[in-house]
């Protein structure tokens, strides 16, 4: 497209599409702005009116504000670092070569096949139920007291039962980079006398960051609104401890009924997700260019 | 310093036997070439000395020590690859730097090799660039900088100009050949490439499915081959090889005669023939002969010639100049 004419047609040709997404994020986004200055709540229909900054006051000064903000930051923070530590780990194994190969990478990216509200109930009812969990027959068989996961540490296995189900997409991103890896470089690494791990330091992450930036970028955006996991296990609590800014606004709109207030959530929250997303291009975007 | 014996080297992979018992011995200081054509087991030849492949049996011997269960780097040897095999994140310093960041040594001794090394290759105004920045040859060059900081007794070249255009190609020709002078180290070097051997070498292998066809200066090579594959594979164009009664004349299976020696003569002379292709390159004529009973020869003649096709010559060798093989391509002697 170098011309100058080809380039308006260019412009005139994909506007249809452009206008169609603007509409499309535009009217929920207006309406959900215009909500959060309404008292507004289902149990009380017929009383709507303007209050101004009110739902946000009331949302901000919740104390459960609060917990939720630092939750949803350590439940992202802890889903990415287990998957790209624990998704480079299985990547190394699987690009070694070994019998029933594909057999093996099928399985390991099974996990992203289940839903989430799936998986999550497997994790509850199987693994971490204090009586008949696997952890807890586990325990037992050790002659330890079995944990009660979800009870005593509520975020943690919310973001484990999270890191689990993203796992197998790190995997697989930076599997198909590390296959990307130019041989060579590592032999010659060998001749100037690296051994295997200044190789994995100075070569072959150098040569994964890149997928590793696409992958903290993609599942940010995803993790941001983790609600199933937390809605099927702990349903936020005890408490607040496993509530994050997403299931707030959840139990505040349809809970409470009270439809100015969640949006009012909602709209801090795009706010934050804006942040997070700044603070990240700002950090690792680099990565991204050629 | 730099001596590498093999002794019944051979390398299989799977069922493949890539390399047959191979015996070789290469001299302290010696620039080795191993030529032969593509897929003959070069590479892996050179990978069996570098450490990077294990030999299946037989062994290696660097400085007359037993090196071949040796890891890679503990060899002191030094590979540049084809692809070069840089390090694309980091700057040309830090690849050249980076052998001797893994051997340990203090900040100010490696600025002071790199400079040097740079110095030596002209790469200093290029030393803060990525290698993504710059042409083949200096990609190559820092890849050959990268080899010289660490003072190996031997270097490896596997196929290095190959990736390089033809002018740029003979520059770095001589500037690896002045390299080796300069620092009088032990140099294997691998190509396909005949007149690379020929002029860089003070030693060639030619290798055909891995096994050693001959081993000898250029010029031996040149004047001696041992067999109809080597001397169908030095010089250019390559040899002419005739078979069945002109070569009985001479008691052989097949005879020999160089493109650059056969002369043209006005009338009497060995063979007459028509002129097919005339390729003029001003310094050279090459022209393609049909004779009758012998085939298609080709003539190398100095200079410009006004021969054109359909032309009919004469063209004579000097009996010296015949090659003699027997029925299974040895040379006669
Ligand atoms: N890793 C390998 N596995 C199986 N076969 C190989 C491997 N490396 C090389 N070969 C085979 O060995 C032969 C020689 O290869 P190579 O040494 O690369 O040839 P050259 O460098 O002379 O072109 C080829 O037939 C090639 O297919
Ligand atoms: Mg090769």
């Amino acid at each position: 497209m170098a011309t100058t004419h080809s380039r308006t047609a260019a412009r005139f040709m994909i506007s249809p599409s452009v206008l169609l997404l603007l509409g499309w994020m535009i009217v929920p986004l207006s309406m959900t702005i215009w909500f959060s200055f309404q008292s507004y709540n289902l149990l009380s229909p017929g009383t709507e009116e303007w209050i101004g900054f009110l739902n946000y006051e009331f949302f901000l000064t919740d104390p459960a504000f609060f917990a939720a903000l630092s939750n949803t930051l350590l439940l992202v923070l802890g889903v990415l670092v287990i998957t790209i530590i624990g998704g480079t780990l299985l990547a190394l194994l699987l690009d070694q070569p070994v019998f029933g190969q594909g057999v093996v990478r099928i399985l390991v990216i099974a996990p992203f096949f289940v839903m989430p509200t799936v998986s999550a109930l497997v994790w509850k009812n199987m693994f971490m139920n204090p009586v008949n969990g696997l952890f807890a027959h586990a325990a037992k068989a050790m002659g330890l007291e079995p944990f009660d996961f979800l009870a005593h540490a509520p975020l943690f296995s919310v973001t484990l039962i999270v890191a689990w189900q993203w796992l197998p997409f790190a995997t697989l991103i930076l599997l198909t980079a590390l296959q990307s890896l130019d041989q060579d470089q590592l032999e010659a690494a060998e001749m100037d006398g690296a051994g295997p791990f200044s190789r994995f330091i100075y070569i072959v992450v150098p040569h994964l960051s890149r997928a590793i930036t696409v992958v903290i970028l993609i599942q940010t955006i995803f993790l941001l609104s983790i609600f199933a996991e937390i809605l099927v296990t702990t349903n936020g609590g005890p408490g607040y401890a496993s509530t994050n800014i997403t299931y707030l606004v959840y139990a505040q709109s349809l809970l409470q009924f009270d439809v100015g207030g969640g949006s009012a959530g909602g709209i801090i929250a795009v706010i934050l997700a804006n942040i997070v997303a700044f603070f990240l291009m700002r950090m690792i975007g680099k990565n991204l260019e050629a | 310093m730099g001596s590498i014996v093999l002794k019944q080297v051979t390398k299989r992979f799977g069922d493949v036997e890539v390399i047959p018992p191979l015996d070789l011995s290469i001299v302290e200081g010696e620039f080795v070439v191993f030529v032969g054509p593509s897929g003959c087991g070069k590479s892996t030849l050179l990978r069996l000395i570098a450490g990077l492949e294990d030999v299946t049996s037989g062994t290696v011997e660097i400085n007359g020590q037993d090196a071949t269960t040796a890891r890679p780097a503990a060899r002191g040897l030094a590979m540049v690859f084809q692809t070069y095999a840089l390090y694309p994140h980091m700057s040309v310093r830090k690849n050249i730097a980076f052998p001797l960041k893994m051997a340990g040594l203090d900040q100010a001794e490696i600025d002071r090799k790199v400079n040097g090394a740079a110095q030596v290759l002209n790469l200093t105004d290029y030393l803060d660039r990525r290698p993504g920045q710059l042409s083949g040859g200096q990609r190559q060059r820092v890849a050959i900088g990268r080899a010289i900081v660490r003072e190996p007794m031997a270097f490896l070249f596997d196929e290095p100009l190959s990736n390089l255009d033809a002018a740029l190609r003979v520059n770095m020709r001589l500037e690896i050949s002045e390299l080796h002078q300069k620092l009088a180290t032990t140099m294997i070097y691998v190509t396909h490439d005949q007149v690379e051997a020929m002029t860089m070498a003070d030693k060639i292998v030619v290798l055909r499915d891995g096994y050693i066809e001959q081993v000898g200066s250029p010029l031996e090579l040149y004047n001696s081959p041992a067999n109809l594959f080597v001397a169908g594979f030095i010089g250019s164009p390559k040899m002419n090889f005739i078979e069945g009664a002109e070569a009985s004349k001479h008691g052989a299976h097949t005879i020999g005669v160089r493109p650059e020696h056969l002369v043209i003569t006005q009338d009497a002379g060995m063979w007459q023939g028509t002129v097919g292709v005339a390729e003029h390159l001003g310094s050279d004529t090459f022209l393609h002969v049909a004779v009758d009973g012998v085939g298609t020869l080709t003539v190398r003649a100095p200079g410009e010639l006004a021969l054109r096709h359909g032309d009919a010559i004469t063209v004579t060798v000097p009996g010296d100049k015949i090659y003699r093989f027997d029925r299974d391509g040895s040379a006669v002697r």
